[in-house]
């Protein structure tokens, strides 16, 4: 049944021409390789947009080069005002949680990776997995174009709150069409998303090759299957926020603002919205989209890991089934971000309880990636050293959310640089970990070439190091009361705090050159690394039975048959310490 | 190489917990009468997350050290007591330290928010505006007049909206830049937004609650030190945002009296 379903699916013919293989492709090869370069794209400006924001917390008064090209009116004279901070942070935080942390885990690898490791030859729909890329591609380009136009860029901030980002010009700077194009952008994006999603659930359950029982599937297939389904819900709330978003702003309508404001002097023609509302619709994507993120980067590190550490995680059905229940608590949780928001206080107790429950999973997880470390045989490489980093980032970001969780603490800690440090860690560093292992680990099957080993492992040392330098201060300057999205820190209370933040602006500095390494590893192997072998980490799954890079069909026109689940390390195979999942040999425990 | 990543790793984790040892970066003291609650909260939490945070770096640091490029001839072995073992230790542990801190928590949570304020309180209404604060105070009637958003008027100083003209009760009213209240005593603070989100966040006093347009939020405090504290916004509201704030001036209740003769005086 699986094998029949696996054939009618896949009738496109290997594409000819330039266009067909390379831009309008319908290989999910190439979809993936293409958002993992949209992703490199969006990092990258991300990064920069860091640094401007960072020398401008130091040197607020100091002319940044070339800046003022970038927008005459936000920085005039090549002086960043202080609406241009809030617009570069804006577009900061929407490229890297959008077009960065959904995209490259999730979006690339998944598209890569997630149909070879079933043993299918594409996706279960290849031509809405061609839409889904390129309508994400459109809403890039629709967020970019904030940059040129007139108003600018929103200076809302990526959760975009309602009255703010609802009752327009009159509220601010960027807050006209610049904020049109951010809901807009955004809604492309949830349809993109969307389509991503149910593509991969289909091919999930329907393509699976002979023998791929759904516990037979490498833990980052099970990542990416669990995670579609979250982003399914996720981005199915957050596409009709944006609708109605951009109704207040240019039908008339009132979701989001009540009556009686006057902004700018101006009584606001509007009534019997809450922005409340907002709120609620924003995060119950929210922080569900906050393990969209994490999520693939746990499974893609577990399959790195297992592959490094020459034995199996000591259990990976306790890995899937914790995946499966942060997926599910993700949804009771969104309310820990609205404690003090003015929201009823007994819900904040409501809210709060799930949230301490998810330490639960995610401990048994971390635990599991400890104790699967004893007694293994761990292969140091740039592909393990990220995956081994991933577990310290992910510790480190995550005890600070045994703070977060608690409404009374919260009081304390809500939008200070503490809430900024924790979801930088445990979203955005470890998730960012998660991508550069996989990276490290599959670039030799994706380009038939191995990367530069030396100068992995100076870009993880530097990173490392880096960004812990970077982030943990964070959390002090939190502790202390600083609070986040100032653009220049005047008062009497902050000034004393600055020379913390100049050791961060210089750390954020060395950090992010230290990823030029990365680029220019990437660049230089792909036309010149020495060649790779079909599986150079003696590794289990079924992406390493197949030529490096693989053909058009992936399996050369045949059905691969599976006898084992993908953890056979540590054991005696004819091969090595391993059992490939497609070998029909029996497996005998290494004695 | 291995060995680095566990030195590397060691040092890191154990630089990063000294200044909280240290109380290097702290939370300014404590003026309020509920604060206390929130900072043991803290130091309990700040405990357990750092035992947690301690305990797992250098595990992970010990066990890479140690079965990192180990030769050939080394047997994989099994942690003691396998998946089952680790699993029951993390519902366990993490499960009753979780749940204590959910339960001990909602002590200092339920001070602020679960108890009404006194009958005697004094009443102050805030209202947040793009950047600003302003304070108003019910004057000797004890009664705040009502607001006219439409009669919102910068220029005059109009800031509330108030219709002293037609409203007996809005004559009497003193509205301030500043939050002046009696030490000792509690202040019971009616909160509204004028324009969009804003937040009020006394760092001191271990209050902060978000303005929220079209809502009408309360909350209340006592605060037992004299002394002058900022009032901050930390609700993104604007390009002003970084700057604004008031000041929360504590004063014994003679110093009070005055001030608040001279403000109505002054109106």
């Amino acid at each position: 049944m699986q094998e029949a379903s696996a054939q009618q699916v896949h009738q496109h013919a290997p594409p000819e021409g330039f266009i067909r293989k390379y831009v309008f492709s319908l290989d999910h090869k190439v979809i993936g390789k293409q958002y993992y370069a949209l992703a490199l794209v969006a990092v990258f400006m991300g990064m920069a947009l860091s640094w401007l924001m960072r020398f401008h917390l130091i040197w607020p008064n100091s002319k940044i080069f070339g800046l003022e090209l970038l927008s005459k009116v936000g920085a005039p004279g090549g002086v960043m005002t202080p609406e241009y901070y809030l617009s570069l942070m804006t577009m900061h935080g929407t490229l890297m949680v959008f077009f960065v942390l959904t995209n490259a885990p999730f979006a690339a690898f998944g598209n890569y990776f997630l149909p070879i490791q079933i043993g299918a030859e594409d996706m279960a729909f290849p031509r809405f997995n061609m839409m889904s890329f390129w309508t994400t591609f459109v809403a890039f380009v629709v967020l970019v174009l904030a940059f040129v136009i007139p108003d600018g860029p929103p200076i809302s901030g990526w959760t975009a709150y309602a009255p703010l980002s609802a009752v327009g010009s009159d509220a601010g700077p960027g807050l006209g069409w610049g904020q049109n194009l951010w809901g807009i952008s955004i809604a492309i994006f949830c349809v993109g998303s969307l389509l991503g999603s149910l593509n991969f659930i289909a091919t999930t359950l329907d393509l699976r090759t002979k023998g791929m029982t759904l516990m037979r599937m490498p833990i980052s297939t099970w990542a990416w299957f669990i995670t579609s389904c979250i982003s399914l819900l996720a981005f199915a709330v957050l596409l009709p926020a944006c609708v109605l978003l951009i109704l207040d702003r240019v039908a008339g309508t009132s979701f989001f603002i009540p009556a009686g404001l006057v902004v700018s002097d101006r009584l606001q023609p509007h009534a019997g919205g809450s922005p409340l509302l907002w709120q609620h619709l924003f995060w119950f994507f929210g922080h569900p989209e906050v393990y969209i993120a994490i999520l693939p980067a746990m499974g893609i590190v577990s399959h790195v890991l297992i592959a490094s550490i020459r034995r199996p995680l000591l259990s990976a059905k306790v890995i899937i089934y914790s995946m499966m229940s942060i997926g599910f608590l993700s949804y009771m949780v969104w309310g820990h971000h609205m404690f003090v928001s003015g929201m009823n206080p007994f819900s904040a107790l409501m809210f709060s309880f799930p949230t301490l429950t998810i330490t639960i999973p995610a401990t048994i997880m971390t635990l599991i990636w400890l104790g699967s470390l004893y007694g293994a045989k761990i292969r140091i490489t740039p592909a393990s050293l990220f995956a081994l980093g991933f577990i310290s980032m992910f510790v480190s970001g995550g005890v600070s959310g045994f703070f977060l969780a608690q409404p009374s603490l919260d009081i304390v800690l809500h939008a200070t640089y503490f809430v900024v440090g924790h979801f930088h860690m445990v979203m955005g560093v470890a998730a960012i970990f998660g991508v550069f292992a996989g990276t490290y680990f599959w670039f030799p099957k994706m380009t038939g070439r191995m990367m530069n080993e030396g100068l992995g492992k100076w870009h993880f040392w530097l990173t490392f190091a880096g960004t812990y330098c970077i982030f943990m201060p964070f959390h002090y300057l939190g502790l202390i009361g600083n609070v986040r999205r100032y653009s220049a820190f005047v008062d009497d209370f902050l000034v004393p705090l600055l020379p913390l933040h100049k050791f961060i602006t210089i750390a954020a500095f060395v950090t992010g050159a230290a990823q030029f390494l990365f680029l220019i590893n990437l660049i230089h192997s792909r036309f010149w690394g020495q060649e790779a072998p079909v599986n150079p980490w003696e590794a289990t799954s079924l992406e390493w039975t197949v030529p490096s890079p693989p053909p058009f069909d992936n399996f050369g026109g045949k059905h691969p048959v599976v006898y084992h689940d993908a953890h056979q390390y540590g054991v005696k195979g004819s091969r090595g310490d391993y059992v490939m999942q497609d070998s029909p040999e029996t497996v005998v425990p290494e004695s | 190489m291995g060995k680095l990543f566990a030195v590397i790793l060691t040092i890191i984790a154990l630089v990063s917990a000294v200044p909280i040892v240290m109380h290097t970066w702290w939370m300014p003291q404590d003026i309020s009468a509920h604060g206390h609650a929130i900072d043991e909260q803290m130091s309990e939490t700040m405990a357990e997350a750092g035992f947690s945070f301690l305990a797992a770096q250098l595990l992970l640091a010990f066990f890479v050290w140690k079965f990192s490029n180990r030769k050939d001839d080394g047997k994989i072995r099994t942690f003691p007591g396998g998946a089952k073992g680790l699993v029951a230790a993390a519902f366990i542990l993490v499960g009753t330290e979780m749940l204590a801190l959910g339960v001990l928590g909602q002590k200092a949570w339920a001070t602020v928010y679960f108890t009404p304020p006194a009958a005697n309180a004094l009443q102050v209404q805030a209202q947040a505006g793009q950047f600003a604060f302003y304070f108003r105070y019910p004057g000797a009637d004890g009664k705040f007049g009502a607001l006219h958003p439409d009669k919102i008027d910068e220029g005059n100083q109009n800031y509330f909206g108030l219709d002293p003209a037609n409203d007996v009760e809005a004559r009497d009213d003193i509205v301030t830049g500043e939050l002046a209240v009696p030490v000792n005593r509690e202040v019971h603070l009616m909160m509204h937004a004028k324009d969009v989100g804003h937040s009020f966040y006394v760092r001191e006093l271990r209050i902060q609650q978000d303005f929220v347009p079209g809502l009408d939020l309360a909350v209340h405090f006592t605060a037992v030190k004299t002394g002058r504290y900022e009032i901050v916004c930390t609700q993104l509201c604007g390009l002003g945002h970084y700057n604004m704030k008031a000041y929360l001036n504590v004063m014994t209740q003679e110093d009070f009296d005055q001030w608040m003769k001279q403000k109505a005086s002054e109106q």
